[in-house]
């Protein structure tokens, strides 16, 4: 492993099965009474999230004070942040007092790469942007695994607000490289261009786009970031794009529902496919803490 | 230079005494576990069980424990620890747990794997058997059982070969590290 998780894109196969690996025996550890190891006793990690998150911040918490490390969790809206300060001055002010993870979520592309150039911490990318959100296509990964035993040769189809996505890049990236067939399912105009490079087959019709599939991995409607008029109306998206029952018929019987949160219910998934039995989606919050560990626990050697 | 310290026949020897002084020292097999340490001790455990079942005809349960997260080196190594699994399918709370690992050093590793255990369970004793005690403890700990006891120098290194790891033959080696 290399000393930051940044990206999927250029992260080796080979670390991304030793995420894989090493989080398997983490969810071990998660099983039992006691959850918690000292594995990263007398580490620090700083949490710094400048854009609203629930599962992905708890996860990281959670994560964090099962192996053991110490805890900053820096509220943007309470800090000096909001008198204008700048982002390497706060990066900088936190790194005085010794940390050594700094888990950043921005919604700046680029933001946690910008802050490797200058800091000595380990840097994860908990999502920025519409860039890239590394571990949630690494939980999405194990998640696979654990459901359909591995993921090459399944045929995957991502469905939705592509464009805005910063799982859907991770997620083409992470199940490319693990040799799964990627579909990208959404309407032109979430399509973003060029990712026909990245080896994926693009549907405009949800019906096809998950014909025979494994797995349908639905994305957000991303509310703050629609600002362009991508899309007419949420009940009209519902209406061609919405994952319900009838549509998941044209996928294979054993195919599993997939979602990173927060869902819309109603706008892009049905709340019947939601709660049904082929969803994960349970199951993928609780991989992500899981593999969130095992990354801490990779990158502390690194 | 490897010189070869035990063979085949005398691994077999060694780890059939040991099941001996097992059983008798614990009367018997009651409540009894075998907790072998990841990875060679699990291999070790394995056979232990085997020649106790011989001696008393009594199947002893088998676990494998890994202590990757255990250790207090992970900020020293140079590379990436390798995680392997712990298998526990039994609670070892108020077992008699015989924790075996294939050569004994500085202690370290079984002070991590008794912090892993009691995060397992409460076990009502743990005993310690290994195959090679080499010295140079940092920690005040013994084994109950010993295979054999190698004064060795600490640019030596021990290496267990066992076939279970894929080797033609067992055997422990002594060699020289550069």
């Amino acid at each position: 492993m290399r000393k930051h998780l940044i990206d999927i894109k250029s992260t080796s196969v080979e670390d991304i099965k030793l995420v894989l690996e090493t989080a398997s025996s983490f969810k071990d550890v998660l099983s039992r009474d006691i959850k918690k190891v000292p594995a990263l006793r007398g580490k620090t990690a700083v949490n710094l999230f400048f854009e609203p998150s629930t599962r992905t911040k708890t996860s990281f918490e959670l994560a964090e004070k099962r192996l053991s490390t110490d805890v900053i969790n820096f509220a943007v809206p309470t800090s000096s942040v909001v008198k204008g300060e700048t982002l390497y001055d706060t990066i900088k002010t936190i790194e005085s007092y010794g940390v050594d993870f700094i888990i950043i979520r921005h919604q700046s592309s680029g933001v946690p790469h910008f802050i490797t150039s200058f800091s000595q911490a380990s840097v994860i990318n908990a999502g920025d942007g519409i860039n890239e959100h590394p571990t949630q296509a690494l939980l999405d990964a194990f998640t696979l695994i654990e459901k359909k035993g591995t993921v090459e040769g399944l045929k995957i189809a991502v469905v939705g607000d592509i464009f805005h996505s910063r799982v859907a890049r991770s997620n083409i990236f992470c199940l490319r490289k693990l040799g799964a067939e990627v579909r990208i399912v959404a309407p032109n105009t979430l399509v973003p261009k060029g990712i026909e490079n990245e080896g994926v087959q693009i549907y405009n019709n949800l019906e096809d786009g998950i014909s025979d599939v494994d797995a349908v991995m639905m994305l957000r409607i991303q509310n703050e970031r629609q600002s362009g008029g991508f899309l007419s109306s949420k009940d009209e998206y519902f209406r061609f794009w919405g994952l319900t029952s009838k549509r998941l018929k044209n996928a294979k019987p054993d195919c599993i529902v997939m979602h990173p949160g927060p869902m819309n219910r109603g706008v892009e998934i049905d709340s019947e496919v939601a709660d049904s039995a082929q969803s994960v989606i349970h199951a993928q919050v609780i991989n992500g803490l899981a593999v969130r560990m095992a990354v801490l626990y990779l990158l502390s050697t690194a | 230079m490897k010189r070869e310290l035990l063979s085949k026949q005398d691994i077999t020897r060694v780890l059939l005494r040991i099941a001996h002084e097992i059983a008798e020292r614990n009367k018997g097999c009651e409540g009894l576990c075998l907790v072998g340490i990841q990875s060679g001790g699990v291999d070790l455990a394995k056979r232990l069980a085997a020649a106790i079942k011989n001696i008393e005809d009594t199947v002893v349960p088998v676990a494998a424990l890994d202590i990757s997260f255990y250790r207090d080196d992970l900020n020293i190594k140079k590379t990436h620890p390798v995680v392997k699994k712990t298998d526990m399918p039994f609670d070892i709370t108020d077992k008699k747990i015989v924790l075996v690992d294939d050569v004994i050093y500085t202690g370290r590793s079984i002070r991590a794997a008794l912090d892993a255990l009691m995060d397992l369970g409460r076990p009502a004793a743990v005993q310690l058997a290994v195959l090679i005690d080499r010295g140079h403890r940092e920690l005040p700990i013994r084994a109950d059982y010993v295979g054999k006891n190698i004064p060795t120098s600490k640019t030596e290194q021990i290496k267990v070969l066992l076939q279970e790891r894929g080797h033609d033959e067992d055997s422990v080696v002594i060699q020289r590290v550069e």
